[in-house]
């Protein structure tokens, strides 16, 4: 059993190791950053987006972000079972930032000392420096400022890397989020014609791997670092104990199901940072999808079911045409029904008999 | 719904034990395979009527309707078990080779859950032929009468709206994520979650029970006439509100409520058939 002291032993030396790949520090554009307009943003918890243009108003700026790293158990299903989770900013997923094409995002990662372990963040839309992983590891007590020049639109995961083998373990413990670079002029359509969202929604799935005792319980640890090598095993063997959207099953259900009305269009993100996932929204479709989640391609149209890769984060955009409980879910129904990755939307409005009616009810077999 | 208060505090809380267990105790000796040890605490619920939102899906001009509620009439003292079947309890079927192991491993003096349809007609059966009296399932009817004010029935969504089948999915979605359950898992010792009003323990704790009534589509016509067609491959458990399962499933967390909260766990009690038997083993023990 690695104890708390020897994890974050463990975590730093790796960590040590990964830095010196790593470059210096960045300070080539600092100068051409300094007159830059300034906004400082405050993150939201998913599945909610903080307020943002979807048309960016404006010059580039630098946008600032401050997330706080929270090691706290979670109960991740109904049955209480209990996950040593590691978060950005206290949610799984972390919050999603919104920044637009060509803008700075600008993020201070704190590290408080009542966490055990070291922690970094890796943006799959920086370029350079790990992420920046490589430029953000920080012990307990410490914070660290990193900027980043988004120079491409889309959306994309980032999550923590402090090193071999903590890096599965972290991100297994909860630790992703997504970055969403917006085009400047906004999202376009296939033939290249804006489109606009009136909602947005974060979803972000996790596939967690809680160790199991003799009798096939889940176990709880007392901390993170306790867990290790228990998870580890079972982290080895590639089949998650759960597959959940936003850290627990039924997370977006009942009271906290995600609602829209007919008419209006919602852009839904998802990101998987560990894992392929096939979201698909029971009911309706993805009327423009990007897959890879990178908006300078063109969006799929129509879609039923769409993929997303292990490590990125897609958007699918959906005009609600009918009221009623949709189920939103990972369509391995097996992940969806069994491991816990089914979301709800309760839709208001006006049902449309042309798209769909009940021409007679159920009765006996006509003979 | 309304019970007649004649029958909330005319219930016998009978501590009636079942079987050669009795003398069992007197003589001695503890093997099962000699003198059956199932021992039931009984309540015996006095004859009445009362109203009764059916089970099953209706239908009224071809659009779904609110469960009718219908005049229940029970006719002969109604003896039910007290407690719902325990683990120990079904552990001696289970040791007798006659039912299979529950699906949970919780053992001891809390209710048997991880049991199927199936599972509890095999204990009922089992019971039976070891006490050479009749254990069997409620019905529908029975068990809500024995459940007194904590019967609840299906989570309703009101008439159907013809223009718009999703009013009513959304009602019925927004009224049980509005009573705020939260899932609780573990069950509990027997008696965990008091009597209610008839002295019958733990109703809509979080062990739902299985019934004997099938589930069933009615269609009703404007005149009233009504047609059913019953599944009896799904039968209606009940519980913190109604639900209808599958005869196999075992975990209701898997096996119904597409949309909602499901049970929490699958456990049952019987119905013992009145035949004298009660009385002479109440004599036995100088309760009467």
């Amino acid at each position: 059993m690695l104890t708390r002291r020897e994890a974050l032993l463990g975590s730093v030396l790796t960590a040590a190791a990964v830095a010196t790949i790593g470059s210096g520090p960045v300070m080539a554009a600092a100068k051409d950053v300094t007159g830059l307009p300034r906004e400082k943003v405050t993150l939201v918890a998913p599945p909610f987006v903080h307020a943002h243009d979807q048309v960016a108003k404006g010059g580039p700026k630098v946008v600032e972000f401050t997330m706080t790293i929270e090691e706290k158990p979670l109960v991740i299903d109904a049955d209480g079972t209990q996950l040593n989770a590691m978060t950005y900013n206290g949610s799984i997923p972390g919050p999603l930032m919104v920044v637009h094409e060509g803008d700075y995002l600008e993020l201070t990662l704190i590290n408080p000392d009542s966490n055990t372990l070291a922690h970094n963040i890796d943006f799959h839309a920086a370029t350079g420096g790990l992420g920046g992983g490589a430029l953000t590891l920080i012990n307990p007590g410490e914070q660290v400022t990193l900027r980043f020049k988004a120079t491409r639109s889309g959306t994309f995961v980032y999550h923590c890397a402090p090193g071999g083998a903590m890096i599965p373990w972290h991100v297994v413990s909860g630790m992703s989020g997504a970055v969403m670079v917006l085009p400047r002029d906004a999202l376009k359509d296939d033939k290249g014609k804006p489109v606009r969202y009136e909602r947005i929604y974060y979803v972000g799935e996790n596939d967690f791997y809680i160790p199991r005792d003799e009798q096939g319980k889940f176990k709880q640890y007392d901390s993170a670092g306790d867990n290790y090598d228990d998870t580890a095993k079972v982290m080895r063997g590639l089949i998650p104990t759960h597959v959940v959207f936003n850290g627990k099953a039924g997370s977006l259900t009942g009271e906290n199901a995600m609602k829209a009305k007919v008419g209006e269009t919602v852009l839904i993100v998802h990101s998987q940072a560990n894992r392929d996932t096939r979201p698909h929204l029971i009911g309706g479709h993805g009327d423009f999808v990007w897959e890879g989640g990178k908006f300078a391609n063109p969006p799929a149209k129509d879609m039923e079911t769409w993929f997303i890769r292990g490590g990125s984060a897609g958007a699918a955009l959906y005009t609600f045409r009918q009221p009623g409980v949709y189920a939103y879910i990972n369509h391995n129904l097996i992940e969806a029904v069994e491991l816990g990755a089914t979301a709800h939307f309760t839709v208001d409005g006006t049902w449309d008999d042309d798209l769909m009616m009940q021409v007679e009810a159920p009765k006996a077999i006509a003979s | 719904m309304s019970f007649d208060p004649v029958f909330t505090f005319g219930t016998i809380a009978a501590a009636a034990l079942i079987g050669l267990g009795v003398s069992n105790a007197i003589d001695g000796t503890s093997s099962w395979s000699r003198a059956p040890a199932a021992v039931a605490e009984l309540v015996t619920l006095k004859p009445g009527s009362f109203e009764h939102p059916q089970p099953g899906e209706f239908l009224r001009d071809n659009h779904p309707v609110p469960a009718p509620v219908t005049k229940e009439t029970i006719d002969t003292p109604l003896e039910i078990m007290k407690f719902q079947v325990t683990a120990s309890d079904y552990d001696r079927c289970v040791s007798d080779g006659v039912c299979k192991p529950a699906g949970s491993s919780i053992v001891g003096n809390v209710p048997a859950t991880g049991v199927s349809f199936l599972d509890a007609q095999a204990y009922a059966n089992w019971l039976s032929a070891k006490t050479d009296d009749t254990w069997r399932l409620p019905t529908d009817v029975e068990w809500a009468y024995a459940a007194g004010e904590r019967f609840r029935a299906d989570i309703e969504g009101g008439d159907g709206d013809p223009a718009n089948p999703a009013r009513r999915w959304l009602t019925q979605y927004r009224n049980e994520s509005a009573l705020g359950r939260k899932a609780d898992p573990e069950p509990r010792p027997a008696g965990a979650f008091g009597t209610n009003s008839k002295g019958v323990a733990d109703i809509a704790g979080n062990v739902w029970e299985w019934t004997s009534t099938c589930y069933g589509h009615v269609t009703m016509t404007s005149d009233g006439v009504a047609r059913s067609l019953s599944n009896c491959g799904v039968h209606v458990v009940e519980g913190f509100h109604r639900t209808y399962m599958s005869n196999f499933i075992r975990d209701g967390k898997s096996g119904g409520c597409a949309v909602g909260t499901p049970p929490d766990n699958l456990g049952f009690r019987l119905i013992h058939e009145h035949g004298g038997f009660v009385q002479a083993a109440l004599r036995r023990l100088g309760l009467t």
